[in-house]
């Protein structure tokens, strides 16, 4: 069995090898954000005799009139119209309930859902309500931090290096091979077990390896993000692309690639 | 102890500090992936790790659930070999019940619970050795670790403790001074508006002292935040470059 042992070394702050400083506005609770009243407070934030004052470490966003703090890593917060990967812990046990729902889906199944609706206490309630939605077959689930994944329209990518990924708002992301044709009849409640080939399972492990990097680096997490890094990791063994030296190269020429992309 | 004067005349402590000078604080946000939010300080020789999980489901009984606010559930625990000589137990006795549960005082009064009704947060601290001071730097670490987890909190808590020797009050105490006997005082204190969080003595001092001792405290609390200030905002610097503007 082959084992690899590495001694511990310094960790390098990341900013220093990217040479530049940040331009937000970085705030740390208790800080003041402004005097001025005519602000309305968002996330993050808190109302103290007169001044609006920071509630969690993060960047000032202003928006208009309406003033939040994004904290580095929260945990998720749902919004209406989110989407959402996850694994069903506990079902309502009521007789209606029974009838309807144990037929299709279970406890302990990995389903992907849109978010309906946000209560007061912060309880969301989830819907299936489209053929997009429903349980998740065979494929590999990536967790990471929900503040890494970037809201776009849509969450549901097929990438054309052969696999299909979903960017799961709270942080799940579940990459699984490209549906052959399209099964509109089924829908999602019947999951999809046949064998998958070497060749997906293969661009699923490097993307899965990829997506761990970019949020190591702490990079967002986008189809465009995610195909740049597929690109950039191809030239190195898929087992490799976890070493930290070879991570750090990848998420570099990703990070270059996207500046490019948009100057 | 004859013989081991803790303050000299000159005005110098055991290991040379001034009467009111804190040890050297050097910290570390984010030391676990895993966990939403952790933390490690070290002041002088006491070395402190906090872990944060939260805001989750409540565990256990449904029933706990407080329909407005978060529960916060902290535990202390000293590791075997934090202390001169090995420890018995490192948590469940009672000293490490009673400190678990002032630290749940101290950060139900900063953190904004309103915001997570029905949940829970959980707040684990760790003495890995333990040179006087153990509360205050379970605070400042749980603190640290808090932030790092991106509860929102009214302010930083920041703690330190004090003592009162030969008419002068000294801040900051070390497992030396501590085991002298004389009184000594533990202060959490939230910076911004100069609230107490918690303040816990078990001595007795006069009155007339008291004031002096309460000061000595509030400016080594302001002192340690100043540190941890510092230190959070590398932190956030360097993360938000990362992410991108």
């Amino acid at each position: 069995m082959a084992v690899e042992m590495r001694l511990p070394v310094a960790r390098k702050p990341l900013s220093e090898t990217l040479g530049r400083e940040s331009k937000k506005h970085l705030v740390v609770p208790g800080d003041t954000i402004t005097t001025d009243t005519g602000f309305m407070r968002g996330h993050g934030t808190y109302m103290g005799e007169e001044k609006l004052i920071a509630s969690v470490a993060g960047s000032v966003e202003r928006v208009n009139k309406l003033i939040c703090v994004k904290a580095l890593k929260t945990r998720y917060n749902g919004e209406v119209g989110d989407i959402v990967v996850g694994r069903i812990t506990e079902r309502r046990r009521s007789a209606e309930d029974e009838l309807a729902m144990r037929g299709f889906l279970q406890e302990g199944d990995l389903i992907s859902a849109e978010v309906q609706a946000v209560f007061s206490d912060g309880a969301i309630s989830l819907h299936t309500r489209s053929l997009k939605y429903g349980k998740l077959g065979q494929g590999v689930l990536v967790q990471v931090s929900p503040s890494l994944v970037k809201r776009q329209k849509t969450h549901f990518h097929d990438l054309p290096c052969g696999a299909s990924v979903i960017l799961g708002n709270n942080g799940f992301i579940w990459v699984y091979p490209t549906p052959e044709h399209k099964e509109d009849d089924a829908g999602g409640f019947i999951a999809n077990l046949e064998p998958v080939s070497l060749g997906d399972r293969e661009v699923i492990s490097r993307l899965r390896n990829c997506i761990v990097s970019l949020a190591t680096q702490r990079m967002m997490l986008y189809d465009t993000s995610i195909l740049y890094c597929y690109e950039a990791s191809l030239q190195h063994q898929i087992k490799d692309i976890l070493k930290p030296e070879i991570m750090e190269e990848i998420v570099m020429e990703t990070r270059q690639r996207l500046l490019e992309q948009e100057g | 102890m004859a013989g081991l004067e803790l303050l000299s005349d000159q005005g110098y402590r055991v290991d040379g500090r001034r009467a009111g000078e804190l040890r050297k604080i050097q910290a570390r946000m984010g030391v676990f992936a895993q966990a939403d939010g952790s933390a490690y300080i070290e002041q002088g020789n006491t070395k402190a790790l906090a872990v944060v999980y939260g805001p989750h489901e409540i565990r256990g009984s449904r029933a706990r659930a407080l329909p407005d606010r978060a529960l916060v559930n902290c535990q202390y625990s000293s590791a075997t070999f934090s202390t001169g000589e090995r420890k018995r137990r490192p948590h469940g006795d009672r000293k490490s019940c009673e400190m678990g549960l002032q630290l749940r005082q101290t950060f139900e009064a900063a953190i904004l619970t309103q915001l997570h009704p029905r949940s829970q947060i959980d707040i684990y601290v760790q003495v890995l050795q333990a040179d006087g001071g153990t509360y205050a730097a379970c605070v400042n670490a749980a603190t640290l670790a808090v932030l790092d987890a991106g509860i929102p909190m009214r302010d930083f808590v920041c703690a330190c403790s004090a003592g009162f020797v030969d008419g002068t009050a000294l801040a900051d105490l070390s497992h030396v001074e501590e085991a002298a006997g004389g009184p000594q005082l533990a202060l959490a204190l939230l910076p911004a508006s100069g609230q107490i969080a918690l303040l816990e003595m078990d001595a007795r001092l006069h009155e007339d002292h008291l004031e002096q001792v309460l000061e000595a405290a509030a400016r080594a609390a302001r002192d340690a935040h100043t540190v941890l200030d510092r230190v959070v905002r590398q932190h956030v610097q360097e993360a938000s470059v990362l992410l991108g503007d």
